[in-house]
């Protein structure tokens, strides 16, 4: 079974965020980045499968040259080898240049039998990489899973995935798009032995031009506009009771009720 | 290119609450006619709700393959319908169906997609758009080039109209899609659980409930605000309660009217996915909890006391009134 995994750099999630001088994005200087964590679970899954039905797994990764640490990362927990498509040139474009980018870059080689990305990447939380890919490539998708059973010899998938108070089944056949939710499996840690492995692991560069695309009409062409950022509201001060549990669980529904007017 | 589309969502015949919102924003933005599409059996049934909203049209897509979910099936629909009707805006609800939907299209059309936009103006013919990014820590604005312009609006956020238009007008659009390759063969509701995203009242609890069984005190004041109940991260990890209650960056990101935080210490990442609700309290017996900083009203006491006076003087509260 060949798999790719797509998977983004992302700020830690413990990051404060603070916006550049000029509001035109974050402050990028103190950021730690890391693996976006939906991806650890798609990692998983794959190496997961990988060891039941052979094959190998394929990271992708777009971005500037530091995201070769999250490739890095990825690789120790026991990925073959990864593509990394450099952003030089294409650093502005938006989530549909991203897929054909990507998609290009899947499209390099043959026989995937799966393309598995987290649910969403924790920066932008747009959560379309995946089934945009799955559009581009005219693939069948399903986001959002949970639970995976794949019958490779019948090609057929079988994922679980959640809704809003409920789960739903999606029977699907390979190859297919499958988007990794928290829950779906425990990713591995990275043993020092892997990490050492995962050192000497093929890692090719490639970038938009050497896939065929335009860069220039790629940034020009982008249809989702970032104008800038901002900041949420600051919160009000709070109101904190004290003393009592009885009288200050009166006083506070008494303000829920007469001043926030919520009850 | 004039007019909004609006892709409804149904639940048992019913429009789901988003979809409404997504209604009333449509005629709010008034930049034409706003047409809804909606799927699956009964679909007809909905004219009379999405109309009191203010919808001219209702498209319908009743038949099979329409009767079951398929991402690619029904992104093929929305397609033909937009070359048929060519909306400005076609709008979406940011849940599992339209996150899922809704980026396909994109795909398809090759048309700009903004995902989970918590606000949307009119600015001529254009639209400006605010959504949420790193969990709410911070905000972008957005514009769209080309259309159609794609937006899915999160869940409670715009408001509903207050209703009273004509039902809408139904028709059938002739729409002709490759079979279906990814189906829904089943739906099973994970129990009474009220849906987090949507809810308007949320209780949630973290480390300082000590232990699993001690969050039958937050169902309790839950049951009595008519409230979902939530989690920190840490707790759904140790697996006190499952994964789907976890708020939070990594987990569900939620804007209900009523945040009750208890035990809960406000690491950043539980912070930014609280941080569009609209009052937050926190119970802690921690003064300095991080908790309390965004926070609008707060008790500092012991929780095992202070959330039974609560539910309690919460019930004497609404038995007066």
């Amino acid at each position: 079974m060949k798999i790719a995994v797509l998977v983004k750099q992302v700020p830690d999630t413990a990051t404060r965020i603070q916006l550049a001088a000029d509001g035109s994005g974050i402050e990028t200087a103190n950021i730690k980045w890391v693996l976006n964590p939906y991806d650890e679970f798609a990692i998983e899954e794959a190496l997961k499968l990988r060891d039941q039905h052979t094959g190998e797994v394929v990271l992708m990764s777009f971005g500037p040259a530091r995201v070769e640490e999250a490739i890095r990362q990825g690789l120790a927990m026991g990925a073959d080898r990864a593509v990394w498509i450099s952003d030089e040139g294409v650093a502005d474009v938006d989530y549909l240049g991203r897929a054909q980018i990507l998609v290009a870059a899947l499209q390099q080689e043959s026989d995937w039998d799966l393309v598995l990305v987290g649910k969403q990447a924790v920066d932008d939380d747009a959560a379309q990489t995946g089934p945009l890919v799955a559009a581009l490539l005219d693939w069948p998708q399903a986001m959002v899973v949970l639970g995976l059973a794949v019958d490779a010899a019948g090609r057929r998938i079988t994922a679980t995935r959640e809704l809003e108070g409920a789960t739903e089944t999606v029977e699907l056949p390979m190859p297919a798009v499958l988007g990794a939710q928290r829950g779906l499996n425990v990713p591995r840690y990275p043993t020092l032995p892997n990490i050492m492995k995962a050192k000497r692991k093929e890692v090719r560069h490639t970038h938009a031009a050497e896939l065929g695309l335009d860069a220039a009409e790629l940034t020009a062409g982008r249809r989702v506009r970032v104008e800038g950022y901002q900041l949420p509201p600051p919160r009000p001060e709070p109101k904190v009771l004290t003393g009592d549990p009885a009288e200050a669980a009166a006083t506070l529904v008494k303000l829920l009720h007469d001043e926030a007017q919520i009850l | 290119m004039s007019g909004i589309l609006v892709v409804l969502e149904q639940q048992e015949g019913r429009v789901r609450r988003v979809s409404l919102e997504a209604c009333a924003t449509a005629v709010r933005l008034g930049q034409g006619a706003v047409s809804a599409l909606a799927f699956g059996p009964g679909a007809e049934g909905l004219a009379e709700a999405v109309g009191s909203q203010g919808v001219e049209q209702l498209l319908v897509l009743s038949a099979s393959p329409f009767d079951r979910y398929s991402s690619d099936a029904f992104a093929h629909a929305v397609v033909q319908v937009v070359r048929q009707t060519e909306p400005s805006l076609v709008l979406f609800g940011a849940t599992a169906f339209g996150k899922d939907l809704a980026p396909r299209v994109s795909g398809l059309l090759m048309a700009g997609l903004a995902s989970d936009v918590t606000a949307i103006e009119a600015d001529g013919d254009d639209v400006l758009i605010t959504r949420p990014v790193y969990a709410g820590k911070a905000f972008q604005r957005v514009r769209i080039a080309g259309t159609p312009k794609l937006v899915s609006l999160r869940p409670n956020v715009q408001p509903a109209g207050a209703g009273g238009g004509a039902p809408a007008r139904v028709s059938v659009p002739t729409v002709d899609v490759p079979a279906p390759r990814a189906v829904v063969t089943g739906t099973e509701r994970s129990g009474e659980q009220l849906e987090l995203t949507e809810a308007s009242r949320i209780v949630s609890g973290g480390r300082g409930m000590k232990a699993p069984e001690n969050f039958r005190l937050l169902d309790e004041l839950a049951a009595v605000l008519g409230a979902a109940v939530g989690s920190s991260r840490p707790v759904a990890d140790e697996g006190w309660v499952p994964h789907s209650y976890h708020v939070g960056q990594t987990g569900k990101v939620v804007s209900p009217d009523l945040y009750v935080a208890v035990g809960i210490s406000g690491a950043i990442q539980h912070v930014a996915g609280i941080s569009n609700s609209k009052c937050i309290v926190a119970i802690n017996n921690d003064p300095d909890a991080p908790i309390f900083k965004v926070a609008n009203y707060g008790i500092v006491g012991d929780l095992f006391q202070v959330v039974p006076a609560l539910t309690a003087a919460l019930k004497a509260h609404l038995d007066a009134s």
